[in-house]
């Protein structure tokens, strides 16, 4: 087809496609006003916004203040804060076994761990192979692909590849053996599942911050690390007042979506430790599933309360890491 | 030519027109399922000659996870989205919702005569008539054991001589064996409290208080039997991976037992015809009699039904395929190619001439069914109490947390009845 041709095909259909438009928006935009007319452009997104997010997150609210295990709201009874005052006895906050919902506060205390541990050395890795990613090495884009493929997984191909790997009779275990060591169960004691719950969910992750990271690196200007040179600062300097201050913002970034995708963890560990052993990996968002559907009891209150309280919690987050963004900006 | 056009193009027109009436007027039903073996292509086979006979219905069947039939049907049957049809384990825990087909059905005499003890688990406290549905399977839990390993080891298998084999006994038997063939594990047990009760009821277990409340506190053969257990975990006569190794879901063990990882397995009837399709003779597999303790030598019925579901817009499309199915002819079929257990008291009596060449299925059928009249009252008073998933669930995750260490075996007991109290306070709201 001749190009020309092309674009007039196309300036007709967009031409019929925008007068309709305007043929709906121009009333409106008559009885809105100019100034208002954007709420009219937002509006489709507010309204998916609004059905598929705000009403549902509103519902739960709802549904966290009712009892019994009715589907419905309407045939739900109102308990008002019961769940929450079920969740939150405790006669020591620091020992579960005190607490009425013991699972709850294990599960609370399991995903600190995980959280602190998780993001933690996965934003120092993500960092680190960033910066080496960013010289300028033998096989860089080779390495950086290498990195990112295990983001392309699925989680429970993720969890099934390492479970088949730390198993009783898995590869680590045969390797180790060969090698003349004694069989560890690595999914089978508490601190080691904790440990590979941890290490396998960095390596499923970590090429996806890298990967912005290193954008965030090749945004800063050659020119300031010249500058820092002619000033005499040696690499450490000048990772600390150029490098660093100028990957704040990104940092920050990947800190709030690594934080809030470690705090809502569930499907990989699910399928590769199953929560154990015993709960040592029993994490908020396993909680909240088996409360209120694994059970055949469903404790469709108890578990909307802990989601509540998990959703508080990712806010409050959020809104300290912005703050200090705020605080911290250069 | 142009006339012959047309009346062509008018003769595929009225066809497709033809077509869509009769589409129309076929009734489709929709049947949930799950299965443990061949049992999804028996069941499409007998729908099919269903459908051949009766073309004004037609069944689609969706075959699901047996996790959907524990944890998404019941969401579904509460949002009045359910099937028409389904099959389900959890018969007291979910009959608020079945449909009760006693208007629909030409004869209520033969489910009363053949399915009458069976049809009391599908029925809720108001209503003690209602024909909901039939036993898909009847199920008899029990352990299973690798002869062959016996063999090699040189050592007699207990049951061979003496009904009244201790558990205790076993696990030194079996743990003599596993040592001499070097086989992993003496015994497992699938993660279930189901499959834990059996024993347990053997050793003195009474589940209920006298007011027929679930109570475990206080329960010395129940705290028995989950010592044992937790022993075992120790000792490592049991793999750590069946129990310890998860939080909060049934697993089975059925794949040490096939892989000769473990000499003893304690699971259950339904797995005849898995085995006898993984394993055949591969290795002599039996099932033994359930073995004693002070009280008793039981395991646990069970089973599953295929039910009616209260929503569905035609009852009585369905009542006409539940009688189709339900009928002696077509389920003496069913459980023959299934090798499952009936749940129907005139094929139990005639007896099943099951389809199968492998020995080692018709000896454990016969073992499994033998010990249906042998189950303990409590056994059974348990498997029809409606909550009775609420017991087994808090059981298991509860002994898991002590079999790692999370919690003492008192503060396990302790918190397995607060589990219980707190389901059962919510399901009274």
């Amino acid at each position: 087809m001749p190009k020309n041709m092309f674009n007039t095909l196309f300036s007709t259909v967009y031409s019929a496609i925008m007068e309709t438009v305007g043929l709906l928006a121009e009333p409106i935009q008559r009885w809105l006003g100019t100034q208002r007319m954007g709420y009219f452009f937002v509006l489709p997104n507010m309204l998916i916004f609004g059905v598929f997010i705000l009403f549902p997150m509103l519902l739960n609210f709802y549904y966290a203040m009712t009892g019994g295990t009715q589907l419905f709201p309407q045939d739900r009874p109102f308990v008002g804060l019961s769940n929450f005052e079920r969740l939150f006895t405790c006669g020591d906050f620091l020992n579960p076994n005190t607490c009425v919902e013991d699972r709850f506060w294990r599960a609370v205390f399991n995903t600190i761990v995980f959280v602190v541990f998780q993001v933690g050395g996965m934003v120092l890795l993500a960092l680190i192979t960033a910066l080496i990613l960013n010289r300028k090495i033998v096989g860089r884009g080779f390495f950086r692909s290498v990195f990112f493929y295990p983001v392309l997984l699925s989680p429970v191909v993720v969890a099934l590849i390492w479970k088949w790997i730390l198993q009783r009779d898995g590869l680590l275990n045969a390797l180790i053996v060969s090698l003349g060591g004694e069989r560890t169960l690595f999914l089978l004691n508490s601190n080691w599942a904790t440990f590979w719950a941890i290490v396998v969910s960095i390596w499923a992750q970590m090429g996806f911050y890298m990967l912005i990271l290193l954008a965030g690196l090749q945004a800063i200007p050659k020119e300031l690390y010249e500058a820092a040179d002619i000033d005499g600062a040696n690499s450490w300097q000048s990772f600390q007042y150029v490098t660093m201050p100028l990957l704040m913002p990104t940092m920050l970034v990947v800190l709030v979506l690594s934080l809030i995708r470690a705090v809502q963890v569930f499907d990989q560990i699910f399928v590769l430790t199953g929560g154990g052993p015993g709960t040592s990996t029993f994490y908020m968002v396993q909680y909240i599933y088996v409360t209120g559907f694994s059970n055949q009891i469903q404790q469709f209150g108890l578990a909307s309360a802990a989601s509540v309280v998990l959703g508080l919690t990712l806010l409050v987050f959020t809104l300290i890491q912005l703050r200090l963004g705020r605080t911290n900006a250069y | 030519m142009k006339r012959l056009n047309l009346l062509l193009v008018f003769v595929l027109l009225l066809s497709l027109a033809s077509v869509s009436v009769q589409a129309q007027n076929v009734i489709e039903l929709r049947m949930t399922w799950y299965t443990d073996g061949n049992e999804d292509q028996v069941m499409r086979d007998l729908l099919d000659r269903f459908e051949a006979a009766n073309p004004d219905i037609k069944v689609v069947m969706d075959v699901v996870p047996y996790s959907a039939i524990l944890e998404t049907l019941p969401v579904q049957l509460a949002a009045g989205e359910g099937p028409d049809m389904a099959r389900v384990t959890d018969l007291g825990g979910l009959a608020k919702y079945y449909l009760d087909m006693s208007p629909y059905l030409s004869d209520t005499a033969y489910w009363e005569e053949n399915m009458g003890p069976f049809l009391k688990w599908m029925r809720t406290p108001d209503n003690d008539t209602a024909i909901s549905g039939f036993m898909t399977q009847l199920t008899v839990t029990g352990p299973y054991i690798n002869r062959t390993l016996f063999e090699q080891a040189g050592i007699e298998v207990p049951s061979d001589t003496r009904a009244d084999v201790t558990w205790e006994e076993w696990a030194e038997v079996t743990r003599a064996v596993a040592e001499a063939t070097g086989t992993q594990f003496a015994m497992a047990m699938d993660r279930t409290g189901h499959r834990f009760a059996g024993p347990a009821i053997s050793m003195g277990a009474k589940y209920f208080n006298d007011e027929g409340k679930p109570m475990v506190v206080g329960d010395e053969g129940f705290r028995a039997m989950a010592q044992m257990l937790l022993d075992w975990h120790a000792d490592g006569t049991m793999p750590l991976e069946v129990w310890a190794g998860s939080s909060g879901s049934y697993v089975a063990a059925n794949e040490e037992f096939i892989n000769v990882k473990t000499v003893l397995y304690m699971s259950g009837s339904w797995q005849i015809g898995q085995f006898a399709k993984n394993i055949g003779d591969a290795f002599d597999w039996e099932a033994v009699p359930n073995p004693c303790g002070p009280a008793a030598c039981t395991g646990m019925p069970g089973g599953a039904a295929l039910v009616a579901i209260g929503t569905t817009k035609h009852p009585e499309a369905v009542a006409r395929v539940m009688e189709f199915l339900a009928s002696e002819e077509i389920l003496g079929e069913f459980y023959a190619r299934t090798l499952f257990i009936p749940g129907h008291l005139g094929l139990a009596e005639k007896g099943v001439d099951f389809v199968t060449d492998v020995e080692q299925a018709k000896q454990a059928l016969s073992v499994f069914a033998s010990q249906v009249g042998k189950l303990d009252p409590i056994a059974y008073a348990l498997q029809a109490y409606p909550f009775n998933r609420v017991i087994f669930n808090a059981t298991r995750d509860r002994l898991t947390q002590a079999i790692v260490g999370e919690l003492t075996l008192d503060e396990a007991i302790t918190r397995i009845q607060e589990d219980i109290d707190a389901a059962l306070a919510e399901a009274g709201r």
